[in-house]
């Protein structure tokens, strides 16, 4: 990542945070609603999340929703069966996708190009199959319902998060503090190793740098990521279904990030804007809606692989 | 007790020569080209439809015949128009192009012939059990499991005997050194995926004369295809149809014993094989391409 990228993205920075911070507010005249916005952010969260490997480690991830459905089952199973408390269910659901993500990293940071991509695949699918089938537990095929996010007390004061605009707002400030982890991350001598890994593997070997270990590291703290996302998912719907933890939703999170541009920061929440909208409208007006989103696929990638923020780039040079 | 471990193994043989059809395309498209057919699943389902639409016409065997070409056809369209330009970038985007055409062949299935199930006639010989002890060995899934072995070993005769066969393995191997040597890669690609596509199309006729037709008849296969590949090794078709054959296997045991576990098991077996052998059974790790 060049320092021309971020002095740019200083720019764009303000605008960002004042259309996010004044989101809920427009969204519902132009025939949105509050929580479409909420979940912009959280799927947004996830899309950049997902692009840390992808975009800036170079790795092909492609069962990113594994942990976010697991962080999301994990939130919704506490607040109905262990804890009903917002904060403890939270951290529950972000510790176990975390875990999940250790445990498979480690199993497949050995490999390597489309063998990887195909591992993160396959693994991706086998906490799909738990949730479908222990039913008496997950709620199978239904998902898990029964829970609700409920007001965090601190003691000392009460914050209502049950109503949709203030939970908006609590995602808004999950995802600046998640966005700036990564940016910093992203910075640190280890991001920049990272990317001297991703532009050049063998290179980076030479300098004696544990590859493996750097992988196993990033693919962790993407999944932390995820998983954050995936517990925010969760308490926003009161629900958790087992489509969170479909390969489908991983190719979502991989054509996000694609949309908005791999190279850049931000890129993966414009295009999780773009992405969670248009399913929002087509699934309301056609049944056959599935065939338009591939056709959205298709269409990026043989007409905009570097996404928009490539656009951007393309004119700016 | 035996005979129900039996009935399961069989079972599982069974199932598993479907993941190893599915698998073995995918395997052949991979070896190739770097690309991970996501729409396998929806080409198996257009094999399966072709073959319901052409029954009343030219019967089971004909349709059993006709239908996997026309699938391979469908493919071999498919691979000129949308994936030969992007054979130059990186594999993430044929990866995605793939995953879309799923969404859009599922959909196009559903949107031609409906969502609801239907039947593909099976001729009677092939409906009748073979033997009254062993109840479980119908005549129509003893001949799936002979028709996979004899497709396989066609698959492996044409490998390892004919031109084309021979290119495709020297192509697994070092694709530019084979055009370097004047091949045409272009038409080997194209052709190789075709064959990948067939024996989804195969795959799909079958499934469909046991399983009966859902759009989504190619969904549940899939995944089980991609843990064979990866099972068996990148690079080893041999690995592939092993890889295959001792999931299903696997799976039909697990479910004698705890039924909801099966689909689990075979991830299971992934995650053993990754853990002692990174490269699957049969794959080593020069086989496996950046």
């Amino acid at each position: 990542m060049n320092q021309r990228i971020y002095t740019r993205q200083s720019f764009y920075q303000p605008v960002l945070w004042l259309v996010l911070l004044t989101m809920p507010y427009w969204i519902t005249p132009l025939g949105g609603y509050t929580d479409l916005a909420s979940r912009l952010l959280v799927i947004g969260l996830a899309a950049m999340a997902t692009n840390l490997l992808i975009g800036h480690t170079g790795v092909m991830s492609f069962g990113h929703a594994a942990y976010f459905g697991l962080g999301a089952y994990a939130t919704g199973l506490t607040l109905k069966y262990l804890m009903p408390s917002t904060p403890v269910a939270f951290l529950v659901g972000i510790l176990v996708g975390t875990l999940g993500g250790m445990v498979i990293g480690y199993l497949i940071v050995r490999l390597r190009g489309i063998y990887f991509a195909l591992a993160t695949i396959a693994f991706g699918q086998v906490f799909y199959f738990i949730a479908f089938r222990w039913n008496t537990v997950t709620g199978g095929d239904n998902g898990l319902r029964g829970f609700q996010r409920l007001p965090i007390d601190l003691g000392f004061m009460k914050f209502d998060i049950t109503s949709s605009l203030v939970y908006y707002y609590v995602v808004l400030a999950v995802l600046a503090v998640c966005a700036f982890a990564m940016a910093t991350i992203l910075r640190s001598p280890f991001g920049h190793t990272l990317q001297a890994i991703r532009e050049n593997e063998r290179r980076a070997q030479f300098l004696s740098i544990p590859i493996n270990r750097h992988l196993w590291i990033a693919y962790t703290l993407s999944c932390f990521f995820v998983a954050v996302a995936g517990s925010l998912y969760a308490l926003l719907n009161n629900f958790a279904s087992p489509h969170d933890l479909y390969w489908t939703q991983s190719g979502d999170f991989v054509l996000m990030a694609v949309i908005g541009g791999m190279r850049s920061f931000w890129g993966p929440l414009l295009g999780a804007a773009i992405f969670v909208v248009a399913q929002d409208y087509l699934s309301g007006i056609t049944q056959d809606w599935m065939f338009f989103i591939g056709l959205i696929f298709v269409l990026v990638v043989l007409l905009l692989p570097r996404g928009i923020a490539g656009l951007f780039q393309r004119r700016a040079s | 007790m035996t005979q129900l471990v039996l009935f399961n193994i069989f079972n599982g043989l069974v199932i598993g020569a479907f993941y190893a059809l599915m698998a073995l395309g995918l395997s052949l498209i991979i070896n190739l080209t770097n690309v991970i057919n996501f729409a396998h699943g929806g080409f198996l389902a257009l094999g399966a439809y072709f073959a319901y639409t052409l029954e009343p016409y030219v019967g089971f065997w004909g349709a059993l015949i006709v239908s996997p070409f026309l699938a391979a056809i469908v493919g071999i369209v498919v691979e000129r128009v949308l994936i030969r330009p992007l054979y130059n970038r990186d594999p993430l985007y044929s990866l995605l192009l793939t995953f879309g055409l799923a969404f859009v062949l599922q959909d196009s299935v559903r949107f031609i012939w409906g969502a609801q199930g239907l039947p593909l006639k099976t001729p009677d010989i092939l409906n009748s059990s073979l033997s009254s002890t062993l109840f479980f060995l119908t005549g129509y899934r003893v001949f799936m499991v002979v028709l996979v072995a004899v497709a396989v070993a066609i698959l492996f005769y044409v490998l390892k005997k004919t031109r084309v066969g021979m290119r495709i393995r020297a192509g697994t191997l070092d694709l530019e050194m084979v055009s370097a040597l004047g091949v045409d890669v272009r038409i080997l690609r194209n052709l190789n995926f075709g064959l990948g596509i067939f024996f989804a199309g195969l795959a799909g006729v079958l499934a469909a004369g046991m399983l009966g037709l859902t759009p989504t008849i190619g969904e549940g296969l899939i995944m089980p295809s991609f843990v064979a590949v990866i099972v068996g090794g990148l690079g080893s078709l041999v690995g592939t149809l092993v890889g295959g054959l001792l999931i299903g296997v696997a799976a039909g045991v697990v479910t004698v014993f705890y039924p909801s576990a099966s689909e689990a098991s075979i991830y299971v077996i992934m995650a053993i094989v990754l853990l002692f052998r990174p490269y699957g059974l049969f794959g080593e790790k020069g086989g496996t391409k950046l």
